[in-house]
């Protein structure tokens, strides 16, 4: 059986992606899915984590990331849909109406 | 886990009542805006608002019956009523109550989803309510959410404006970063001790068992958490997003989920994390010596008034974490009323904001304050007195809660920290008082008049009303808030507390 540190540091890898690419990355809808990437590496914990300890409470937190995810990603879109119409435009560096 | 429907008590309901009524309150509301015609007047669904907020106010009150049972939680363990958790329910209750009065009378008349407007303020305040009594990860998790995903809409209110829109994606992806990191620590914590639940993790954090991956939880979750309340290094968000969003708005998300978030933070560090105290204090102590300086020090080259302010509840954000410098519970106790005061200020300088800017910004500058204590009196008076409560000056709620915010970090040995503190106050009075000069200067014969206004209204009127009283009582009369936070400090603190501040401990004193 694979060990549980497998998952862990897969889960650890993608999250670190997810961070990375939320950091780097210049357009929204990519800054979007990189949040969505740092969650579902959360959920991969969870699993794994659930298989170690007890499966039910574990599995059920990740069904609930995964709806918050949905209603997150819902109003998230409708918000870069928001951006677009007013801006025209979805790189982040030319959101910048307001600086230091 | 045994799923036994019998096992749910009647009181069960009983501890949820306000978020009941709340969520009530938000479906009505929101019904009857769907049911309205298209050009009907929305007004009458702001008081229905404002009414539903009134009455989960009052039932938090009547939850304190149920202090008097021998158990504190219901629902399987995730749910707490105690004094803490009505402290704060009532304080949210109050903020969210204001914040509707101050919309009532300043959104623009038509055309602008008046109703939603209404039902998502009473939607988010579900969440910071349940924020503040959840006692499990995943009920936390949901409530947060509930509350963010609301004031992310909430912020991207004026959306036909390129400074609405950006301040909206602002805040939903920096605050769905932080979600992922918080998310990220609860995946931690579960994965060292096999609960969610605080007082349990609590008990295996004493333990020593997976100390790598517990110090990893804690610092995932602060992360998470210092995001939420625009702590430094994690504050780049705030003022472009205060400056964005529209100013009613403001006035409601730098207070109210700023309040739930101190409580989560609260029930993280003391509830679930005790015996690491060593560790977080000198963590906290940083973030807050870096959010006082740093809010300060840019406050100070601001001239749009909302980004000053900003910055200037970023400081609070310090002044505030400082109290967790103190021994034992008597952070807790700091912490929660230095939140009462500073939301009972803050949502009264952002109404009056709003009241003298206008709904749309269109007087943002320092400098377009001018005069406004002489055209209009009343306005210009109580702005000025919350920028004194600001300052800390005595007879004001800002001056008790700065007090014992450094008096208790001063009893944790914290000298620095006080130290930094009070010359952050003194650093931070002069920008509050280039807004008090402005406003109390003689204004211009030629320069631009505020824009055409109406009267001071009824709602907004009770608001500042409202706000005023609050931080006056807080500023002059403060012991029976203390005496509430104290209590809430009590109950909240777990008995493994009392062993790691008993004698002969390895922890330092």
């Amino acid at each position: 059986m694979i060990p549980i540190s497998w998952y862990l540091l897969l889960s650890a890898a993608l999250f670190c992606m997810g961070v990375t690419g939320f950091l780097i990355k210049r357009n929204l809808i990519t800054v979007f899915m990189s949040i969505e990437l740092m969650l579902n590496a959360v959920n991969l914990s969870f699993v794994a984590f659930a298989h170690q300890w007890n499966p039910v409470k574990g599995q059920i937190f990740v069904f609930f990331v995964m709806m918050v995810a949905a209603a997150e990603a819902a109003v998230g879109l409708a918000i870069i849909i928001a951006v677009f119409r007013a801006r025209a435009t979805l790189a982040v560096d030319q959101i910048d109406l307001m600086k230091l | 886990m045994n799923i036994d429907l019998l096992h749910l008590m009647p009181t069960d309901i009983f501890r949820i009542l306000p978020e009941i009524v709340l969520t009530i309150t938000g479906v009505l509301v929101m019904l009857i805006d769907a049911a309205l015609p298209p050009r009907a007047d929305r007004r009458n669904l702001g008081w229905l608002a404002a009414i539903g907020t009134a009455f989960a106010l009052l039932s938090s009150q009547a939850q304190l019956v149920l202090l008097q049972l021998p158990e504190r939680t219901g629902f399987y363990g995730t749910v707490e009523t105690s004094s803490f958790s009505i402290f704060f329910h009532v304080l949210i209750c109050g903020i969210v109550l204001v914040a509707l009065l101050v919309a009532l009378d300043t959104l623009p008349e038509n055309g602008h989803h008046k109703g939603e407007y209404f039902a998502l303020i009473v939607f988010g305040a579900v969440g910071m309510c349940l924020l503040t009594s959840a006692v499990e990860l995943l009920v936390v998790f949901i409530a947060l959410e509930i509350s963010s995903i609301s004031t992310y809409i909430l912020a991207g209110y004026r959306k036909d404006t390129g400074r609405g829109v950006e301040a909206a994606i602002k805040y939903f992806l920096l605050g769905s970063f932080a979600t992922g990191f918080f998310l990220y620590g609860v995946a931690m914590a579960f994965g060292a001790t096999g609960t969610t639940v605080i007082s349990e993790i609590a008990a295996r954090v004493h333990t020593g068992e997976n100390q790598g991956l517990l110090v990893l939880s804690l610092g995932l979750m602060l992360v998470g958490i210092l995001f939420k309340v625009s702590a430094a290094p994690f504050h780049v968000w705030t003022p472009d997003v205060y400056e964005g969003a529209p100013s009613p708005v403001v006035a409601l998300m730098s207070t109210a989920p700023k309040a739930a978030a101190f409580a989560l933070l609260i029930r993280v560090v003391y509830g679930a994390f005790p015996s690491m105290q060593p560790l977080w204090t000198p963590l906290l102590w940083i973030v807050a010596v870096l959010s006082m300086t740093v809010g300060n020090l840019a406050a100070l080259r601001q001239q749009n008034v909302k980004r000053m302010l900003a910055y200037s509840s970023i400081a609070h954000a310090g002044y505030l974490l400082a109290a967790f410098a103190g021994v034992g519970n008597t952070g807790i106790t700091a912490a929660c009323f230095y939140i009462a005061a500073y939301a009972s200020m803050n949502v009264g300088i952002f109404a009056v904001v709003t009241l003298i800017s206008g709904y749309n910004d269109e007087l943002p500058l320092i400098k377009d304050f001018r005069g406004v204590l002489y055209r209009t009196p009343v306005l210009g008076g109580v702005l000025i007195f919350f920028l004194i409560s600001l300052i800390g000056i005595p007879f004001t709620g800002g001056f008790f809660g700065k007090f014992f915010s450094f008096s208790t970090a001063m009893g944790g040995g914290a000298i620095w920290l006080v130290l930094i503190g009070l010359l952050n106050s003194g650093l931070a009075a002069a920008y509050y008082l280039r807004l008090v000069v402005s406003v109390a200067q003689k204004p211009e014969v030629d320069a631009p008049l505020a824009p055409a206004r109406q009267p001071i209204g009824v709602a907004v009127a009770a608001a500042l009303m409202l706000a005023v009283a609050a931080t006056l009582v807080l500023g002059i009369a403060p012991g029976e808030v203390l005496k509430n936070a104290t209590q809430g400090a009590y109950e909240l603190m777990p008995h493994s507390m009392h062993q790691v501040n008993s004698p002969g401990s390895s922890v330092p004193q």
